[in-house]
């Protein structure tokens, strides 16, 4: 009898002496089909990744030879990739600065005026539309010529502005068109770390004269830190990871996908075109492994540096 | 009943927050108007959608700005649809149609794929979760851990692996392609059923395995019926997560008639001139391409909602 088992109450003396669950016959065909999906989907494909990264593998003959370290040796002298990362970097740079400042301030409203579910619907809505119909409303409401938020600027005597044809204003405007996306979400996840934060803690500051400033950045902030690292860790790999809303925004009316003179290639994109527009697999898998190196080391940085898993509240 | 609850809550906590929100010098009222205008802005895109695809493009060209439709009419909602006669649609765009989509033949694509996705993920995701969470099997939890680490593969990374893989079994452009890599499991799904079977009183299942039934019977009899709820929540956002996928998609299924909505109408995006392109009609397609997410959210929006302050703390 294992320790768990021990701890069982004496009143489940089947599960005590661990027959009743026991061993991979009974686990086997409950395992099977997950293991299958994750053997096939996950696990072979990421060794094979690698693999292929070492190749020069090409899509239409479906095969590869070995070429040892070259994709690598090209990445490092790549200023594409390069470039594509600083891209990328200030987009998740600016989108996580919007959003996240954004969603505190929508879930401490929401916690303190309205729990309504209706008004967290609306909030989060925007979040379950695709990325496609998300990118094309606001290339829409966004045209330099006819769109609506240029016609509202121009009421406060604004010039129109050119989002996505400017080189530097397109990277920003499809953070903002991320952050109308997702900011939802994130103060919806922000709200619910809210709630757990005892309300007579809030009383006793306030007996004790503190003023709300300090309320907010001495018990709201520390106690929300477990639950800021992670929307943190979650918007920023998201963030790297941009690709279907730059994709269908830049790529339409005429433009490339990435335009305008790739001003917004990001990472994920130039690992696309490599892959389905230049037939270089081996080298985009070789940029593929470049960015999981660089998640990883996002999110385990991330999770030391904010003690994610500590809460000042134990 | 809740709805009761939440006005309660609300005239409980009334008192409290208000003076605190005094002391910042935000009154009541700004606070609720700053709410008010975030649910608008998160709203408006959608109505400026509606109001866009009911309005003619010549109006739209001529920089009228109304709240309300232009030259008011159906045309575009029936182009999209395939209703519409060659004259109606010369008469509306004033030319050819450039670029268009089997409106019908991709929504029957999406709703495919989603349903197969769901319905596997869900139950195959189910019993492994099952397992992990009930039955006892030599390196159960090593291979947990080995499941959720799945969680930090980028999907990049195994894209060009998997798309070799289903070139190898011959199912580009084919149904069993697009839904393979997702049908089994995702770490999501798993994780997110151990968590609720965990909790699950074993007392019903320990009378049930004592009268003979065997792990199947109790799996679907009891826990299944059990959980009802969270594996509703999950089906409805898996059903979502496989309603928006793009990129998969896009690489697996080039063949038109293969492409579920999403890709389909980015194509059509990427179709459109630079000049005049057809803003009616593509906000019409938008908004009927993701009129079937809509219409799950005002069904099971509560749920949706209640579901994000899970999966974030846990």
């Amino acid at each position: 009898m294992t320790a768990a088992q021990r701890a069982l109450p004496r009143r489940w003396p089947l599960l005590r002496s661990g027959n009743l669950h026991g061993g991979w016959p009974s686990a086997f065909w409950f395992l099977l089909p997950a293991l299958i999906g994750f053997v096939a989907f996950y696990l072979y494909p990421a060794i094979r990744g690698v693999y292929i990264s070492f190749t020069d593998w090409n899509l239409i003959a479906n095969e590869g030879d070995w070429v040892g370290t070259d994709n690598y040796d090209r990445l490092l002298d790549d200023s594409r990739v390069w470039d594509s990362l600083k891209v990328t970097i200030r987009y998740t740079v600016i989108n996580i600065v919007s959003q996240t400042i954004l969603a505190i301030g929508i879930a401490v409203l929401m916690d303190r005026l309205t729990k309504s579910v209706v008004i967290r619907g609306i909030i989060l809505f925007p979040w379950l539309i695709p990325n496609v119909i998300v990118a094309m409303l606001w290339v829409w409401m966004l045209d330099g010529n006819l769109g609506i938020v240029n016609e509202f600027l121009g009421w406060f005597g604004v010039d129109p502005i050119r989002f996505f044809t400017d080189t530097d204003k397109v990277i920003p405007t499809l953070a903002g068109i991320n952050t109308w996306r997702h900011m939802g979400y994130t103060a919806l996840l922000i709200f619910a770390g809210l709630q757990t934060i005892p309300k007579n803690l809030y009383e006793a500051a306030a007996l004790d004269g503190a003023t709300e400033r300090q309320m907010f950045f001495g018990i709201t902030m520390p106690l929300l830190r477990p639950i800021l690292a992670l929307v943190l860790v979650i918007t920023i790999v998201g963030s790297l990871q941009v690709f279907d809303t730059v994709y269908v925004a830049t790529g339409g009316f005429g433009g490339q996908p990435g335009g305008p003179a790739n001003a917004s290639r990001v990472i994920y994109l130039y690992i696309y075109q490599n892959a389905f527009d230049f037939n270089q697999l081996g080298y985009a898998a070789a940029i593929s492994v470049l960015l999981v190196v660089i998640l990883l080391a996002v999110t385990f940085v991330q999770l030391k540096l904010l003690r994610a898993g500590e809460s000042d509240l134990s | 009943m809740t709805a009761i609850a939440d006005r309660i809550e609300q005239a409980s906590g009334a008192f409290e927050p208000s003076a605190r929100l005094r002391k910042l010098g935000i009154g009541r009222g700004t606070a609720w108007l700053i709410l008010i205008v975030i649910l608008i802005v998160s709203l408006f895109p959608f109505w400026w959608a509606l109001r866009t695809g009911l309005s003619s493009n010549s109006e739209l060209f001529a920089g009228e700005q109304s709240l309300l439709p232009v030259g008011y009419t159906n045309n575009n909602f029936e182009r999209v649809l395939g209703t519409a006669s060659e004259t109606e649609i010369l008469d509306s765009l004033g030319r050819q149609n450039t670029g268009s989509f089997d409106f019908w033949q991709s929504l029957k694509v999406s709703v495919i794929v989603a349903t197969a996705i769901t319905v596997g993920q869900v139950l195959f995701s189910g019993m492994a979760a099952y397992a992990f969470a009930r039955l006892r099997f030599f390196g159960r939890d090593k291979l947990f851990f080995l499941f959720l680490s799945g969680l930090m593969v980028p999907p990049i990374f195994t894209l060009i692996p998997n798309l070799i893989f289903i070139k190898n079994l011959g199912w580009l452009n084919s149904y069993p392609g697009i839904i393979a890599p997702f049908f089994f499991m995702t770490p999501f799904a798993v994780f997110f059923l151990r968590q609720f079977f965990l909790g699950i009183s074993r007392e019903v299942e320990e009378a049930a395995l004592l009268d003979g039934a065997g792990h199947f019977r109790t799996f679907f009899g009891i826990i299944v019926p059990m959980s009802a709820a969270p594996i509703a929540t999950l089906a409805i956002l898996t059903y979502i997560t496989a309603w928006n996928e793009f990129l998969w998609p896009l690489v697996v299924a080039r063949a038109p008639e293969r492409q579920p909505l999403t890709v389909a109408l980015g194509q059509f995006t990427a179709q459109q001139p630079g000049t005049s392109p057809d803003w009616s009609g593509l906000m019409a397609g938008t908004l009927l391409a993701a009129l079937p997410i809509i219409v799950i959210f005002l069904a099971f929006g509560r749920r949706v909602v209640d579901s994000i302050g899970f999966s974030g703390i846990k």
